[in-house]
C-alpha cells in the first residue's frame, strides 16, 4: 500500500516535471503542428540565461527566471519573423531537419559562450526543504512544481478553450486562408502562440532544470522524451499532454520501483503497446 | 520549390550511357582517395561503412517516402549479431556479414509490420521507442554484449581465406568500398524494376496505389526489410572493422544523422545519399579538428541552407545552376 502510494506521489511529482518541460512544445508542436525539435533549445536558452544570472550576477531566483523568460521570448519574435514563419509551410519531414539545424546553433552558441559543462541554477535554500505531507516527505521544490504545473494547465485550457485569443489561434491552425479572410490576423495569432511557446519551454527548463539538469546537448538528450509526452498526449490537446505527463510519470516511477533492471525497457514498450493501439495519442479520436 | 517528376528521374537512372558514368566516377573517387589520403584511411573506411547506411535509408525514406527515426535499430543489431557470430561461432567476415544481413532483416521484418501501420509523429515516436528498447537490451544484457563496456575481442580471419586485415586498414577499405559498390549495382537495378516504381508511387500517392490495386502495406515492409538488411550489413561491417561494438550503435543521435546526411545529399537518388555522407563526415571531421567545440555551427547552418534553398539536396546543386544559367539568356 504504501509502495503503491509512493509511487503515485513520485509519479505525479516527476510527470509534473514532464508536463512543465513539454508544455511548450505542446503549444508549438501540438496545437500550432510544427514538428519543432527546437523546442528543448529554447528551454537550453532560458536555462543557460538563468545560470548567468544567478550564478554569475547572483541574482536571485524569481527575477531571474522572469527576466531568463523574458529573454527567451526576445530571441524568439525575430527567429519566428524571420526563420519560423517558412518553416510552417514545409513537409513534416523539412520541419524536422530544419529544426534540427536549428537545434545545432542553439547548441553552438551556448557552448562558445558557456562551455559544455553542467550549468547550474542557484535557487533559494529554502526550496529543498522537506515538507512532510503525513504519508510521505516530499522536498518544497516538487510541491513548487505541482503547483504550478496544475496553475499552467489551467491557464493553458482556459486561454485555447475560453479566450478570443485561443478561438483565433485554433481557426489559423484549422485553415489559415479562412481564418484570414474572416479578418483574423493570422500572422500575429502565429507569432504570439510561438513567443507563448518559447516562453514555457524556457519557464520548464528553468523549473525541471533539478531534474534534468541544463547543459549544452540538453536539447538533443531529451528531444526523446519531449517528444514521447506530446506523441502520446495526442497532437492539439493540452489536457492531453498533461495526462500523458502523468501517465508516463507515475509509468517510468513504478517501473524503476518494481523492475528496476529493466524499467526503461517496460517504459518504452508501453509507449510501443500505447502508440499502436492508438496511433493519434490518448485523447484525439483515430480519424 | 522545383520538382523533378518521376518519370524523369526513371529515364535518367534508366538510360544508357548515363548508367555507367557515375560507376566510373565512383571507382575513380576510391583510387584517388586511396592514393591521396593514405593516412586517413581509417577514415576514409567509416565513411563508406557510414555510406552504405545512409544508402539504405534512402531506399525507405527516399523512395518509399517513410519517414523514421529509428534506422540505427538495424544497425545496431546488425552489429551485435556480427560481432556476437565472429567470437562464439566463426570468424570468417563474409558469413559474418551474412549473419547481420539477417538479423537485421529479422528485426526490421517484426518492428516493420507495426511501423509501416504507423504515419507522421507517431511513426517517428515508435520507431525511436523501437531503438531505444533495443538499445536497453543491450545495455542490460552485460553478459551476452558486455553492456555499456561495449562488445570486445572480435577478430576476423582473412577476406575469402586470401586478403587479411591489416594494420593500416588497405584490406579494410578495399572491403568496405566492394560492399557498398555491390550494394548499391543491387539497389540501381531494384529502384528501376517494377518494386521500385511502385514504391515511388506510394511515396507519391498512396491512396492511388491502393486503386490500382498495389498491396501498399506489404510493398512499403518488403522495402523496410530490404532496407534493414543492408543497414544490418553496414553494422556488421563496422564490427568487423573496428573489432568493437558499442551501446552507441543504438543512439538516436546516429538515427538523425543518417536522416541528415540523406537529407543534406538529396533522397532519391542513391548517389545523393553518397554525396550528403561525404560532405557531413568531412565537414564534421575536418571542423572538428579545427574547432572540437564550435563545428554544429557548420553542420546547423549547412542544414537549414539546404532545407531554405535546396529541397532536393546537394546533388541537385548543378541543375539548379544550370537552370538559373538557362534562365538569364
Amino acid at each position: 500500500m504504501t509502495v503503491a502510494l509512493s509511487i503515485v506521489v513520485d509519479g505525479i511529482a516527476y510527470g509534473m516535471i514532464l508536463f512543465m518541460i513539454s508544455v511548450g512544445l505542446s503549444v508549438t508542436m501540438g496545437l500550432m503542428r510544427i514538428v519543432n525539435l527546437a523546442h528543448g533549445g529554447f528551454a537550453l536558452l532560458g536555462g543557460a540565461c538563468a545560470h548567468v544570472l544567478t550564478m554569475r550576477y547572483g541574482m536571485p531566483f524569481v527575477p531571474a527566471l522572469a527576466a531568463s523568460v523574458i529573454a527567451v521570448i526576445v530571441i524568439a519574435i525575430p527567429l519566428e519573423r524571420l526563420v519560423y514563419r517558412h518553416i510552417y509551410r514545409f513537409s513534416e519531414l523539412e520541419q524536422v531537419l530544419a529544426t534540427i539545424g536549428i537545434v545545432f546553433v542553439m547548441i553552438a552558441t551556448v557552448n562558445l559562450f558557456l562551455g559544455s559543462t553542467l550549468l547550474t541554477i542557484r535557487m533559494p535554500p529554502e526550496v529543498s526543504l522537506p515538507v512532510n505531507l503525513g504519508f510521505k516527505v516530499l522536498p518544497l521544490h516538487r510541491i513548487i512544481v505541482i503547483v504550478v504545473g496544475l496553475l499552467m494547465v489551467t491557464g493553458l485550457y482556459l486561454l485555447v478553450e475560453r479566450t478570443r485569443f485561443g478561438i483565433y489561434l485554433r481557426a489559423a491552425v484549422d485553415n489559415q486562408n479562412t481564418a484570414a479572410s474572416l479578418g483574423i490576423d493570422t500572422p500575429k495569432v502565429y507569432l504570439a502562440a510561438f513567443a507563448l511557446g518559447a516562453g514555457l519551454a524556457a519557464v520548464g527548463g528553468i523549473l525541471g532544470a533539478e531534474l534534468l539538469p541544463i547543459e549544452a546537448y540538453y536539447p538533443l538528450r531529451y528531444m526523446v522524451l519531449f517528444l514521447t509526452v506530446v506523441t502520446v498526449g495526442g497532437m492539439g490537446s493540452i489536457v492531453g499532454s498533461f495526462i500523458a505527463a502523468l501517465s508516463l510519470g507515475i509509468l517510468d516511477t513504478a517501473g524503476r520501483y518494481l523492475l528496476p533492471d529493466v524499467g526503461t525497457i517496460f517504459f518504452f514498450l508501453a509507449i510501443i503497446a500505447l502508440l499502436a493501439l492508438r496511433p493519434n495519442g490518448l485523447l484525439v479520436r483515430p480519424s | 520549390m522545383i520538382r523533378i517528376s518521376t518519370i524523369d528521374i526513371v529515364r535518367t537512372s534508366l538510360g544508357g550511357t548515363g548508367k555507367l558514368l557515375p560507376v566510373a566516377i565512383l571507382i575513380t573517387c576510391a583510387f584517388a582517395a586511396f592514393w591521396l589520403f593514405p593516412y586517413d584511411l581509417g577514415f576514409l573506411t567509416q565513411m563508406l561503412i557510414m555510406m552504405v547506411f545512409v544508402v539504405s535509408f534512402d531506399l525507405i525514406l527516399g523512395y518509399a517516402g517513410v519517414a523514421t527515426l529509428g534506422h540505427a535499430a538495424m544497425y545496431g543489431c546488425g552489429a551485435y549479431a556480427a560481432g556476437l557470430f565472429a567470437i562464439h561461432a566463426s570468424p570468417d567476415p563474409l558469413l559474418g556479414l551474412a549473419v547481420g544481413a539477417v538479423i537485421g532483416a529479422l528485426i526490421a521484418f517484426f518492428s516493420g509490420l507495426l511501423l509501416m501501420r504507423a504515419h507522421g509523429l507517431s511513426l517517428l515516436m515508435l520507431s525511436i521507442a523501437i531503438t531505444m528498447v533495443l538499445q536497453e537490451i543491450a545495455s542490460k544484457a552485460r553478459d551476452v554484449t558486455g553492456g555499456a563496456d561495449g562488445l570486445t575481442g572480435i577478430s576476423m580471419t582473412p577476406i575469402l581465406g586470401v586478403f587479411e586485415f591489416d594494420f593500416i586498414g588497405k584490406t579494410a577499405f578495399w572491403y568496405a568500398f566492394s560492399v557498398l559498390f555491390i550494394i548499391l549495382v543491387v539497389l540501381r537495378v531494384l529502384v528501376a524494376s517494377p518494386f521500385g516504381l511502385a514504391l515511388r508511387g506510394i511515396k507519391d500517392s498512396p491512396s492511388r496505389m491502393r486503386a490500382i490495386g498495389t498491396p501498399v502495406y506489404w510493398r512499403k515492409v518488403t522495402a523496410y526489410v530490404i532496407g534493414g538488411t543492408i543497414a544490418g550489413i553496414a553494422g556488421a561491417l563496422s564490427a568487423q572493422i573496428t573489432s568493437l561494438v558499442s551501446v552507441e550503435a543504438f543512439n538516436f543521435a546516429l538515427s538523425a544523422d543518417v536522416m541528415v546526411m540523406l537529407i543534406l545529399g538529396g533522397a532519391g537518388r542513391l548517389y545523393g545519399a553518397l554525396i550528403g555522407t561525404l560532405v557531413f563526415m568531412t565537414v564534421r571531421h575536418v571542423a572538428a579538428s579545427i574547432d572540437p567545440f564550435n563545428w554544429l555551427f557548420v553542420i546547423g547552418f549547412m542544414l537549414l541552407a539546404v532545407v531554405f534553398f535546396l529541397p532536393d539536396g546537394l546533388i541537385s546543386l548543378p541543375r539548379r545552376v544550370a537552370g538559373m544559367i538557362g534562365a538569364r539568356k
